[in-house]
């Protein structure tokens, strides 16, 4: 088995405040990581020292067998990084369309427009969100605005996606429509880390589990290992609502 | 976007050609003078454009890549007799020239700062052209009444400026046009929208910024080239005023910033507003009132971003989505 990332011991700080410590994991090709962790557990900050948002304190990463710390997000996203952000961002002021097309012009394959508007209009269709290429994206809601970061993530044609929470506020249809969506990525062979609260779908969808608790990596294993893990019950005993969700499903 | 040059377009180039026009055709001088400023504004604000409306860094400053521009002809035209077409040329080249020097240090700044900094950055360009002597210090370049001789004398050359910046003007545009729907311009639009998720999406943010800089600078610095050889002269106090600038961002914030057509139609109406203001000699107690379209430019600003931030043909847009594809 290929790794694709190999995250090694690393450490992010915000002044006094230890965000990450010595996180350390291998992704190989092809899987979907889950990445769990009550609130302030430090996955998003993960996700942007995976990206190049935040420069580790310590550590190292690498992609595709070489090392990329301290690369800034638009390298890595030509070297074939995509994600979706857990607070959506949309270009408002243009449309849909436009938004994906932006993916696929600077993402991995760096396409020129005609090129990406094809491929915009697939993915668009794919993400089911073709009927509404030509409105502006700012008028999306909060649903269609989280299909929206999937799409454009997806039109650079990533090998590696990181998807943060991108069913939280879903409603339970939705959830499954986008759950659907991630087994369908996965088919095409884009290898996917994903964070996330909504525990069901977590359990099922991924591979692998990592379990974040302020900064520290608490656990790590099949569903079922980490579900039955005692610290990860523990990290969230503050949550009665998710420990129950946790058994239940294991 | 598979039809690049459509409707809106030709829409734009009509535009121009309506306002550029009438004044070759009756041969008119005095309408001449007046079209020119208004040609001088629409290039100006459709340059300033590519910067602040298309990336969304307000370059306040702006105004130096037009001083720096003209002084550049200026001292071609007079110490060597340079032909205005090279004059202009040049303009264009040092005032892109500076816009690439200080575009990867100044374009980290985000919002006010970056606007702040170019303001600054007028004002030391100014103080140094105003203490080199080369470029005349203080009193600046005055040309010899020999140098209009080419061009069949002074009232022949004013004919010859006017068309060049005719040129300049639909170059401007088609320019704004085309690269408003080149995957450039859609780099330099996702930056404005979000620059940090431009980033995540595989854009170099500092080269982007750093052309869109070099491309909104080189025009202006052309134009100065072109307006102090019409002028005659050029002075540190006429070529760096910063109450230029500010216009240029009323015509685009007026017309819609972002937009193609919006610089036109804003540069046009702001102009006509100030011909009127000129023409009625306000006076205020004893004293006529100088610069006093700059008082208006501040309420008018004032106004639009209270009321239709989005610009005259940003609200069109807006009210009606139909209009999207003619508009740009
Ligand atoms: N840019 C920053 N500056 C300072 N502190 C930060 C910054 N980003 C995150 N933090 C802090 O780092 C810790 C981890 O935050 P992070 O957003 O990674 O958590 P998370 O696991 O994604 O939480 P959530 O589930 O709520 O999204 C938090 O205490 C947060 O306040
Ligand atoms: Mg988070």
């Amino acid at each position: 088995m290929t790794i694709l990332l190999s995250v090694q011991g690393v450490t992010k700080r915000f002044g006094g405040l230890q965000a990450l410590t010595r996180v350390t994991f291998d992704l190989p090709q092809g899987q979907i990581l889950g990445l769990i962790g009550p609130n302030g557990a430090g996955k998003t900050t993960l996700f942007n020292t995976i990206n190049g948002v935040y420069v580790p304190d310590e550590g190292r990463t690498m992609f595709r067998g070489k090392d990329v710390t301290g690369k800034k997000s638009y390298e890595l996203s030509r070297m074939g990084m995509a994600r979706t952000h857990q607070i959506v961002r949309p270009l408002n002021d243009l449309t849909v369309l436009e938004n994906v097309m932006a993916g696929a012009c600077f993402g991995r394959e760096n396409h020129p427009l005609d090129a990406a508007e094809k491929i915009a209009k697939e993915v668009l269709s794919f993400v089911g969100l073709n009927a509404r290429s030509s409105q502006l994206a700012g008028s999306l809601n909060v649903a269609q605005k989280k299909r929206l970061e999937m799409a454009r993530a997806l039109a650079a044609k990533p090998y590696l996606l990181l998807l943060d929470e991108v069913l939280a506020g879903l409603n339970p249809s939705e959830i499954d429509g986008m759950v659907q969506t991630v087994l369908n990525i996965r088919e095409q062979g884009i290898t996917i880390i994903m964070i996330e609260h909504v525990m069901k779908a977590v359990m099922n969808v991924s591979d692998r589990i990592i379990v974040l608790d302020y900064g520290h990596q608490i656990a790590e294993g099949s569903p079922e290992e980490v579900v039955n893990n005692p610290k990860v019950v523990e990290a969230y005993l503050g949550d009665t609502r998710m420990v129950k969700h946790l058994v239940r499903e294991a | 976007m598979k039809t690049r040059f459509d409707l809106g377009f030709w829409l734009v180039l009509v535009a121009i050609a309506v306002i550029a026009f009438p004044p070759i055709l009756g041969q008119n001088a005095a309408l001449r003078e007046k079209t020119f400023t208004i040609l001088l504004a629409i290039v100006m604000a459709s340059s300033l454009n590519i910067i602040m409306g298309y990336t969304g860094y307000v370059s306040f400053g702006h105004v130096v890549f037009y001083g720096l521009g003209g002084y550049m002809g200026m001292y071609l035209v007079d110490n060597f007799a340079a032909p205005l077409p090279l004059a202009v040329l040049a303009g264009g080249i040092i005032s892109g020239a500076l816009a690439f020097l200080l575009g990867k240090a100044i374009l980290r700044l985000r919002g006010a700062y970056f606007a702040l900094v170019t303001i600054g950055i007028n004002e030391a360009v100014r103080t140094f052209v105003s203490n080199f002597q080369p470029f005349g210090a203080a009193t600046g370049i005055e040309l010899q009444f020999a140098v209009y001789k080419p061009y069949g004398g002074p009232a022949q050359a004013l004919w010859f400026v006017y068309y060049s910046v005719v040129g300049l003007a639909i170059f401007g545009v088609v320019f704004s046009y085309w690269l408003k729907k080149s995957k450039f311009g859609l780099a330099l639009m996702t930056i404005r929208e979000d620059e940090d998720a431009a980033e995540v999406l595989g854009i170099f943010t500092p080269d982007a910024k750093t052309w869109a800089f070099v491309f909104s600078a080189i025009l202006p610095g052309m134009l100065g080239a072109l307006f102090f050889f019409k002028n005659g002269n050029v002075e540190p106090s006429d070529a760096f005023r910063l109450g230029f600038s500010i216009e240029s961002l009323v015509m685009i914030m007026l017309g819609g910033q972002g937009t193609v057509l919006g610089p036109i139609l804003g540069a046009l109406s702001y102009q006509q507003l100030r011909g009127a203001l000129l023409t009625s000699d306000i006076v205020i107690g004893a004293f006529p009132l100088k610069d006093f379209q700059l008082v208006i430019s501040g309420v008018l600003l004032l106004l639009i971003v209270l009321f239709i931030p989005s610009g005259f043909v940003g609200w069109l847009r807006q009210r009606i989505p139909q209009l999207r594809r003619v508009l740009e």
